[in-house]
């Protein structure tokens, strides 16, 4: 007979254990098995005619890349887009939640307004941008009443990643927007109140105090921003039906890995940008993390 | 008010309007698009309201479109039930791992943890292997089970179910109350903002979803809204009012639950994005 101490420590272990399962079983299958999976296909070559067979090539799939010019192409998409893009979405994000952090009427129905594309499917939001962009679109006709040059922004290749870039903005920065501005809520209003006795003025007291305490968010939207670029995906694909054209101008990492693995096939060389894509992801998730931590700390 | 505080604040307030034209005139002018008919958009005016206002945009996709309506419905079927299972399961997962002692509990903590670094595009692939392994390529379940619990939002929980007032419960244990009949009695219940902070983040994600849907079904009629609106972006080229009220059917959805859990969304964004 079991001590009925032990009975209601198993009993508890048991109830443990049912709350688990389903998580247990539906992240150990969709995402524990595949993590290592992953790396198990990044060394091998997968033939998926018929019953899925793998041939182990150690790391042929790794030095391949060196030579692949398309990925080369994705990377400096992704680099030309980041250098763009996460400037000016952290700014503008900055800028929006620094208003709406003032007491001003309204703010909470702007608030709202701004967040609407966040919430909007991408599929919708590129459609809904590819109509203003035709050639006929209400983009050109602007363009045009001011007396700006127009382009083909669907079809050129030295327009259609700007094309991208503008509707990135446009659609991530409210999100960035949000997290600034929990974190100027954060601020404690004493630092302010003790600047005011100081007989500082507003300058001052952005550079001295805003600047500073918003140091760790600032590293955390800007290396979420760039992290957001290297995982792009929807809005190429659908730009470009799947293509990544005009001429390559909007390829990225993650339609390449995609286009590898589910156009040409090659699940092995697909999984091997993929595990460096998501070791590079990771490591500046941790750096992230670290400053951050640190900051706080200090 | 002084002067020049009034001038400033008039600055802000048109910075704040004109922002908001930014964000309003997309939809607006694809909304406007949706009720014009094809003859008014190929003479490309830029009048936001329509010469001839129609219905018969969307009248065309529900009934001439054969799979428009059934794309709808999948995608409601699958974004409902992602968004049940995941309130069920990661509420159960968070409350285990924030209250019941049992061995290996920390183990599965960090394994948690962990899951949440691992960027998506790692998983996607062998995703697809072990989904056409199962034989559930081109089902409902190909894209509802490996969405059904989150590692993010057990995290979330936890932290929620930690900081959750015990005396609650070991009120309830005083009843007769066992674990289960505590945790569905008494503590979801209480639960509901954390809830409603998950019910946005996941509906929103299951029905915007692009890339899995994408990936594992390739009959038409299994397609979601999102897939299905790209090809029917290839289908009517030009036809943009048919492709915008399409766009619009698409996005009210989304629409109607941002404005009900408003109110909890500006806490779950600062949640899921600093932890």
């Amino acid at each position: 007979m079991a001590k009925p101490r032990d009975r209601l420590k198993l009993r508890e272990a048991l109830a443990g254990y049912g709350f688990m399962t389903p998580a247990v079983l539906i992240l150990g299958c969709f995402m524990l098995i595949p993590i290592g999976y992953s790396i198990f296909l990044a060394f091998h070559k997968v033939d998926l005619l018929g019953e899925v067979s793998y041939r182990f090539i150690g790391t042929a799939n790794f030095e391949r890349m060196a030579d692949d010019p398309r990925l080369w192409i994705a990377l400096r998409n992704t680099a030309k887009y980041a250098l763009v893009v996460v400037p000016t979405q952290t700014l503008l994000a900055l800028l929006l939640a620094s208003i709406l952090n003032m007491n001003l009427r309204f703010r909470y129905f702007f608030r709202a307004a701004f967040y609407l594309p966040t919430v909007t499917s991408s599929a919708v939001l590129v459609l809904i941008f590819m109509w203003i962009y035709n050639a006929n679109g209400l983009l050109n006709k602007a363009l045009d009443a001011l007396g700006l040059p127009t382009y083909n922004w669907l079809g050129d290749p030295a327009v259609a990643l700007t094309g991208i870039m503008i509707m990135n903005i446009w659609s991530t920065a409210p999100l960035f927007m949000v997290v600034f501005l929990a974190a100027l809520q954060d601020i404690p209003d004493t630092l302010y109140e003790a600047a005011d006795l100081d007989g500082a003025n507003w300058w001052h007291k952005f550079w001295k105090i805003t600047v500073p305490m918003l140091r760790p968010v600032t590293f955390y939207v800007v290396v979420m921003g760039v992290i957001g670029t290297f995982q792009l995906f929807d809005q190429s694909y659908i730009f470009s039906a799947g293509s990544g054209g005009p001429n390559n101008s909007t390829l990225t990492m993650v339609l390449l890995i995609y286009q590898y693995a589910f156009s040409v096939l090659d699940m092995g060389y697909a999984s091997a940008i993929a595990f460096l894509l998501a070791v590079t992801i990771m490591i500046a998730t941790l750096i992230q993390r670290y400053v951050f931590k640190e900051e706080r700390l200090g | 008010m002084t002067f020049r505080s009034s001038v400033w604040r008039t600055v802000l307030y048109v910075v704040l309007i004109a922002y908001a034209c930014i964000t309003f005139i997309p939809f607006l002018w694809a909304l406007s698009a949706s009720f014009k008919t094809l003859e008014e958009i190929v003479q490309g005016g830029i009048r936001i309201i329509p010469q001839h206002f129609t219905l018969e945009n969307y009248r065309t996709i529900f009934i001439r479109e054969p799979y428009f309506l059934r794309w709808f419905l999948n995608s409601a079927f699958i974004a409902v039930t992602v968004t049940v299972s995941n309130l069920l399961f990661n509420s159960m997962a968070g409350y285990a791992l924030a209250r019941i002692r049992f061995p290996g509990s920390t183990l599965m903590f960090y394994s948690v943890l962990a899951m949440i670094m691992v960027p998506g595009q790692l998983t996607i692939i062998p995703q697809y292997l072990i989904i056409k392994y199962f034989g559930w390529l081109n089902s409902y379940q190909a894209v509802i089970v490996p969405m059904a619990a989150q590692a993010t939002y057990i995290f979330m929980m936890r932290q929620f179910f930690v900081n959750f007032p015990r005396e609650l419960e070991e009120a309830a244990y005083i009843d007769g109350l066992r674990r289960s009949g505590v945790f569905f009695r008494v503590v979801l219940p209480l639960a509901k903002p954390a809830l409603a902070a998950q019910t946005i983040f996941i509906f929103m994600g299951a029905w915007n979803e692009f890339l899995k849907p994408l990936m594992v079904m390739s009959e038409k009629a299994m397609f979601t809204l999102s897939i299905g609106l790209n090809t029917f972006k290839s289908n009517y080229i030009s036809f943009w009012n048919y492709i915008m009220a399409a766009s619009i059917i698409m996005t009210v959805p989304a629409l109607i639950i941002y404005i009900i859990f408003n109110r909890h969304f500006v806490k779950g964004v600062t949640f899921t994005g600093i932890k």
